[in-house]
């Protein structure tokens, strides 16, 4: 599904990335941890394809296609989504409106006709009770005044409307309280398939009590330093990330 | 011959088509003089420090445009906010259409300047309202003294007109270039409310210079809703002045969408002259090439206990340029006053101007008054977020400028006019967008 290779990238001429190597096949989840400051985001941003990010030598591929030239809006159409730590808010945009209009652009962009309303209106309702959405948060503005779980919890909705064949989620558990923090993972759990993939970028273990992943990595200065599975999760959350530190740094 | 030359030499044919024996002519041609000492407005004013005139003083207008031209419905129609039932006031060249106008005179009077200032029963009002807010300045003294045509608007105490006034101005352009001088009169009584919708539109090529002035009385717990749209092709210059006169309880409305046009100055002022009074004073401008927009607000609080709330929202793309000059007066009596100003502009190319001076002149000492200003760009994490949902780049540009504008669309009061403008703005970004915006 996702095959990045020896990645680096840099913001404002400051390496972030340092050559990251990972491999994502479709049905698995990943979990990318580490330190505060050790890429993360940054990872995050530059597969979707954020222009701040300059890329400045490997390949990010999706099926088999090199998605790194293509412009964010490409890259989600070829099937990237990536949950924001911090949404954006679009007041005058209902969320109905915003889902809408980003179905249909990415339907145009394959040459299919748009979305007819009925069926529209059918996946919204399937998808919002799916996720414990109050249909009246439908119209309301995107984001605006929503919550920090709200904001969270649009998200996953809107990925849940996309249907894409790699999520990324980006501290989505912060902000959470657990209720909030359950009924998100439940989404994405339900969510997931043999055919799509999970990439949840996390400080703290907790989202992974509710998504389990099959992989564990620990990014640390631009690098992934050490994988493996579950239990290095809970690791990391009983011992910190100091000896992960010392230990890249020997 | 100057522009300014003439104007004074034609003064003697247009005294021909009026009637000179009378208090109104007086006024007229005490205007005239006040024109010819002050001459036009040059960068050298304070006010005018941003906006030259001397561009389109050049054109050869014609003082009085041919009258004869007609327009057919179905050409215009597009320029009128056609999807709801409204009164219309439509001038052609400066002069009225009865064909394309729909007035009243039943329990409220919705017609023309020109038949309210040569009916006897008209006399008392005129008498009362005509030329009493308008500022003494240049520019409106040169509309006072050719001040023969435009709408009259005179509402009852405790009508509430039941659908919205149109005023609508066309210049056909005929004539190689135009001047006009439409001049509105609008008096609300006592708990009367109206809401009125104006616009200019050039139909031609020519350049047209439109020197308006309208003067809107809202008398005590009266409500008057008023909405501009200027979106007019890039031959056309306006020049609008509007005075507001607010009595206690009233509220007042100007929303000013400026879309379009060679050079657009509004000069908005408001006076509060009771207690607990609201004004509001909200704009969208957008605009684009080489085209000129400017904002001179002025709301002079003059009593106690009342508001104001200013919302002005720019986009300037290429080389246009804006300017927004709010002055709020706060007068030593105005006491528990609340004026809130907020300007904001995006800069869309690096070649795009803005010059933003809130002004507050403050005199009492129990008040609130707040402004904002800020001049920036679009938000590069929005629009990143946006395209990640599969939103191309010039698409989330139009929802992110619209987003950027909605505190102002929310306030519109009229449907219809809110679909109109949001169209617009699609239009204007150059996008289509799968929903109404």
């Amino acid at each position: 599904m996702l095959k990045i290779e020896n990645l680096h990238a840099q913001v404002e001429d400051k390496d972030i990335l340092k050559g990251i190597n990972l491999e994502v096949k479709a049905g698995e989840v990943h979990a990318i941890m580490g330190p505060n400051g050790a890429g993360k985001s940054t990872l995050s941003s530059v597969i979707a394809g954020n222009e701040t990010y300059e890329m400045t030598s490997g390949s990010i591929e999706l099926e088999g296609v090199d998605i790194s030239e293509l412009a964010p809006e490409e890259r989600a159409h070829a099937g990237v989504f990536l949950s924001f730590q911090y949404p954006v808010e679009i007041p005058g945009v209902t969320v109905t409106n915003f889902i809408k209009t980003a179905i249909n652009e990415s339907r145009k962009a394959k040459g299919l006709e748009e979305m007819p309303a009925k069926d529209m209106l059918k996946k919204i309702r399937e998808k919002s009770e799916l996720l414990e959405i109050d249909r009246k948060f439908l119209s309301r503005s995107l984001n605006e005044g929503f919550s920090g779980g709200e904001k969270k919890r649009n998200e996953i909705f809107q990925m849940a409307m996309l249907e894409p064949k790699l999520a990324i989620l980006d501290e989505t558990d912060s902000g959470l309280d657990i209720d909030a923090l359950r009924i998100v993972a439940n989404g994405v759990n339900k969510l997931k398939s043999k055919d799509n993939a999970v990439v949840v970028i996390t400080h703290y273990q907790r989202l992974l009590e509710y998504i389990v992943p099959d992989y564990v990595h620990v990014l640390h200065n631009g690098k992934i330093v050490k994988t493996g599975d579950a239990s290095l999760a809970l690791e990391l959350e009983e011992k910190g990330y100091d000896w992960i530190k010392e230990e890249a740094n020997s | 011959m100057e522009l300014r030359e003439k104007i004074l030499s034609s003064y003697v044919a247009f005294e021909d088509s009026v009637n000179i024996n009378s208090d109104l002519h007086e006024i007229r041609t005490k205007a005239l003089q006040n024109f010819e000492k002050l001459g036009f407005p040059t960068k050298k004013l304070e006010a005018w420090k941003y906006t030259s005139l001397n561009s389109i003083l050049k054109e050869d207008y014609s003082i009085f445009p041919d009258r004869d031209s007609s327009v057919e419905l179905a050409d215009v129609k597009k320029y009128f906010i056609h999807e709801i039932d409204s009164y219309k006031i439509v001038f052609v060249d400066g002069k009225y259409s009865s064909f394309l106008s729909s007035t009243t005179h039943d329990g409220k009077d919705v017609c023309l300047l020109s038949a309210a200032f040569s009916k006897d029963k008209y006399r008392p009002v005129i008498e009362k309202y005509f030329n009493k807010v308008a500022k003494q300045d240049n520019l409106t003294s040169l509309n006072t003294a050719f001040a023969s045509e435009g709408a009259f608007i005179h509402i009852p105490k405790n009508v509430e007109v039941e659908k919205p006034i149109q005023i609508i101005n066309f210049n056909t352009g005929k004539e190689n270039a135009a001047m006009l001088q439409p001049r509105n009169l609008i008096i609300v009584e006592k708990n009367a409310h109206v809401q009125i919708i104006e616009r200019h539109q050039n139909l031609n090529s020519n350049a047209v210079l439109t020197n308006a002035v309208t003067e809107i009385f809202t008398d005590t717990h009266a409500t008057v809703d008023y909405y501009k749209i200027q979106n007019d092709n890039e031959n056309a210059s306006l020049v609008d002045n509007t005075y507001i006169e607010q009595q206690k309880e009233s509220t007042c409305s100007v929303h000013t969408f400026s879309f379009g046009g060679n050079i657009t100055r509004n000069n908005l002022n408001f006076y509060q002259k009771g207690e607990h009074i609201n004004s509001i004073l909200k704009g969208i401008t957008i605009i684009e090439g080489k085209q000129h927009v400017d904002h001179h607000t002025l709301v002079n609080h003059i009593e106690p206990n009342c508001e104001s709330h200013q919302d002005y929202k720019g986009i300037y793309a290429d080389r246009s340029t804006g300017v927004f000059n709010g002055k709020v007066i706060v007068e030593k009596e105005a006491q528990k006053t609340n004026a809130y100003q907020q300007n904001n502009n995006i800069l869309i190319s690096d070649k795009a101007t803005i010059n933003a001076k809130p002004q507050l002149e403050i005199f009492a000492d129990d008040v609130k008054c707040s402004h904002g200003c800020t001049i920036g760009q679009l938000d590069d994490q929005a629009l990143f977020y946006m395209q990640q949902r599969g939103i191309p780049k010039k698409e989330a540009n139009a929802l992110l400028m619209y987003a950027f504008a909605n505190t102002v669309l929310e306030s519109v009061k009229i449907p219809e006019v809110k679909k109109r403008i949001t169209k617009l703005i699609a239009n204007k970004l150059g996008v289509n967008i799968g929903f109404e915006l």
